[in-house]
């Protein structure tokens, strides 16, 4: 084994291995977990029944994020601010309980350092190049924009990990997706992912972890990576990941939970054996050309479901497969589109800036340039930015973008998952569109009868300022 | 866990394709913290839209068996999916394939998800549209109909083995103390900055 050469996902799968089953699952060691109020209190609550115990409670960090309404939390006085929905309020509750009686450290619903799961792991340093790293909500993919194998589990497997420290899996296959040449101005990493399931589909990825490759994604910062890795689990891929380098060993340097001292250099050393090595296969290799990327967007109810911005929206007819027509025809319905349409003249009436996908300061940076000295359309009814953490929302108030956001007319909010997901107040009513720079377009998915048009921050403030999707590099 | 060997009955004859988690339960239902009563919820999306649909229709209820079409359960990680399709009263699905956190998720809840090709899935169709009964047998990994059909499947033999048993994983788990830590003794020393978590 020592000498195969190995990819990335083998050398940090090898690396965990507790043991293997005759039957070729794997006991696999897991380094971080992230727990938030949602897939938990179950997990806890199983732990409880069975009288069973955390193993290992500093490699869990919780933190609530998935239904905290984005609003203020406290009012003048310091006092909670009661959250209207009983069950949001009493899975909150849940989580406050849980972590200190089983020893686990808690970022509280008001603290500077709250945020999304995934944009708080990498900032405080939780989150490191080389580990594996699971939490209950598939987007965990994100953590892989360091170098680490990260990936979503459901609520048993998460009381399988506080209670073992373990899981038992299958290995994946390793996937290739390598980007050659470099992204033309304006072309972001959110649009180079989006291309990227529109090239693979929704299942192009599955039973692999994909590792991205090409000078494109040496030259991102972390912050575009973790855009990057965020969505593999969109093409169907349990994890996606790129090498670290010093672009993430300088990002992490010094962060709360990042090794210090003599610690900081063994990991260093370590991490900087982290890539694949020359002669390792990959089961499967896609190669995607960057000039060929334009801003990307969404017209249907699947990620898969992509075109440029200069493109219109496709004609069921114009796919191969029966049942890709079939879906196809569902999803214009659902997002009352007519087939010939270009998508640059779809009307747009509600703004999300946010989620695990695009809240990070480079993220709001990107948006705040765009709607500089402009602000947003008529039609635009509902606009709203939410940072991923409160250093992120601190970081953006330092420099002033909240006041460019406002006065666009942006609502500015508290960190959270927001209108990512429709589980809390911020939903896009039935029939309206949302330009929003989340990750999932499905059915439903930001409020019943919403309709989703996935874009870059850069695109969604220029969706903004027009009032329908709109090439930002015609601004 | 309830073990589960053979089953047999009719089949909700659903098989579209592609059906995501949002799907199976919406957003909405998440905010349980408890696992029962979700199946009340279940494809609620479908329910809404289609009066016709199969899930409403009484000549499928009660059924222990769902017929379902390629990627099912794709989307997110929600094991609530798995906790509402098993509050249905579903104990095997059978589609030509799972996304590998849903069907990671079925098995944990003792639910059995059979892969067969295409063909067989559209014979099976016909069948449960039929209402005639279908046979799940775990043991001899096959489908049989009344009518001669006999399909054979594979299945992980660990996955099959916790089924047939109605084994809790984490127990399994638990069982393997030594192992684990023996590992980390090993990580301890080697690579300390690893286990210091929130503590460093
Ligand atoms: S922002 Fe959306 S995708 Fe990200 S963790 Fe929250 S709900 Fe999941």
């Amino acid at each position: 084994m020592a000498n195969k050469p190995r990819t990335l996902y083998e050398k940090i799968w090898d690396a965990h291995v507790v043991e293997t089953r005759d039957d070729g699952t794997s006991l696999i060691y897991i380094d971080r977990h992230l727990v938030h109020e949602v897939t938990s209190p179950q997990a806890f609550d199983a732990l409880r029944i069975s009288g069973r115990k955390v193993r290992r409670p500093e490699l869990t960090l919780a933190v609530p994020d998935h239904n905290l309404p984005t609003t203020a939390r406290r009012d003048a006085k310091g006092a909670r601010v009661p959250i209207a929905d009983p069950q949001s309020a009493a899975q909150l509750e849940a989580l406050e309980r849980n972590a200190p009686d089983f020893g686990i450290r808690y970022i509280g619903d008001a603290d500077d350092e709250q945020g999304i799961v995934h944009v708080v792991g990498p900032e405080q340093g939780f989150s490191l190049p080389g580990t594996t790293i699971v939490c209950g909500d598939s987007h965990t993919a994100s953590h892989g924009g360091l170098g680490a194998l990260a990936f979503g589990i459901g609520t048993s497997e998460v009381e399988h990990v506080l209670a073992t420290q373990t899981l038992l899996l299958q290995q994946s296959k390793s996937m290739e997706v390598r980007v050659e040449g470099d992204l033309p101005p304006g072309v972001t990493a959110k649009d180079l992912i989006l291309h990227i399931i529109g090239v693979i589909g929704a299942a192009g990825g599955t039973g692999h972890v994909i590792e991205y490759r090409g000078q494109v994604f040496e030259d991102m910062s972390v912050e575009q990576r973790l855009t990057v890795c965020n969505m593999s689990i969109e093409a169907g891929a349990r994890a996606g990941l790129i090498a670290p380098d010093e672009t993430v060993f300088r990002y992490l340097k010094g962060r709360p939970m990042a090794p210090k001292g003599a610690d900081w250099d063994d990991a260093v050393a370590y991490w900087k054996t982290l890539h694949s090595d020359v002669g390792a296969v990959f089961a499967k290799s896609v190669v995607i050309n960057a000039a060929d990327i334009a801003p990307t967007v969404s017209w249907g109810t699947s990620p898969e479901d992509v075109v440029p911005i200069s493109g219109s929206v496709p004609a069921p007819e114009s796919f191969p497969d029966e049942s890709k027509q079939a879906a196809a025809k569902k999803s214009l319905d659902y997002m009352g589109l007519t087939p010939g349409t270009p998508v640059a003249e779809i009307p747009i009436e509600n703004i999300f800036i946010g989620s695990c996908t695009n809240s990070r300061i480079e993220d709001l940076r990107a948006a705040s340039k765009v709607l500089e000295g402009r602000s947003k359309a008529d039609n635009v009814r509902w606009a709203i930015v939410v940072p991923g953490s409160g250093l992120v929302k601190r970081q953006a108030e330092e420099e002033g973008l909240d006041k460019i956001f406002t006065d666009a007319g942006f609502e500015w909010r508290e960190p959270g998952c927001s209108a990512c997901l429709g589980m809390n107040p911020d939903k896009v009513p039935a029939g309206e569109r949302c330009a929003s720079t989340s990750n999932r377009n499905f059915v439903g998915r930001q409020g019943p009868g919403a309709r989703t048009h996935l874009v870059s921050p850069a695109m969604a403030a220029a969706a903004a300022v027009k009032g329908r999707l709109t090439d930002v590099r015609e601004l | 866990m309830k073990p589960l060997s053979t089953v047999s009955g009719k089949a909700i004859p659903f098989g579209a394709k592609n059906i995501d988690t949002d799907i199976i339960i919406a957003a909405e239902w998440l905010k349980t913290i408890t696992r029962e009563g979700l199946g009340k919820g279940a494809f609620q999306s479908i329910r809404a839209s289609d009066p016709d649909n199969v899930f409403d229709d009484p000549a499928y209820a009660g059924s222990p068996i769902l017929i379902a079409g390629d990627n099912f359960g794709c989307g997110s990680s929600r094991e609530h999916a798995a906790w509402a399709i098993g509050d249905m009263g579903i104990r095997v699905v059978i589609a030509p394939s799972y996304s590998d956190i849903f069907s990671g998720n079925a098995v944990k809840n003792g639910i059995l998800p059979v892969v067969l090709p295409q063909s067989a899935i559209d014979r099976l169709m016909e069948v449960a549209r039929e209402g005639d009964p279908i046979h799940v047998d775990l043991e001899a990994q096959t489908v049989t109909t009344e009518f001669q059909d006999r399909f054979a499947f594979e299945i992980d033999s660990f996955r099959k083995h916790c089924l047939l048993n109605g084994l809790d994983e984490v127990a399994l788990t638990m069982e393997r103390d030594q192992a684990i830590g023996a590992y980390e003794t090993r990580r301890t020393t080697d690579q300390s900055w690893i286990m210091r978590g929130t503590a460093a």
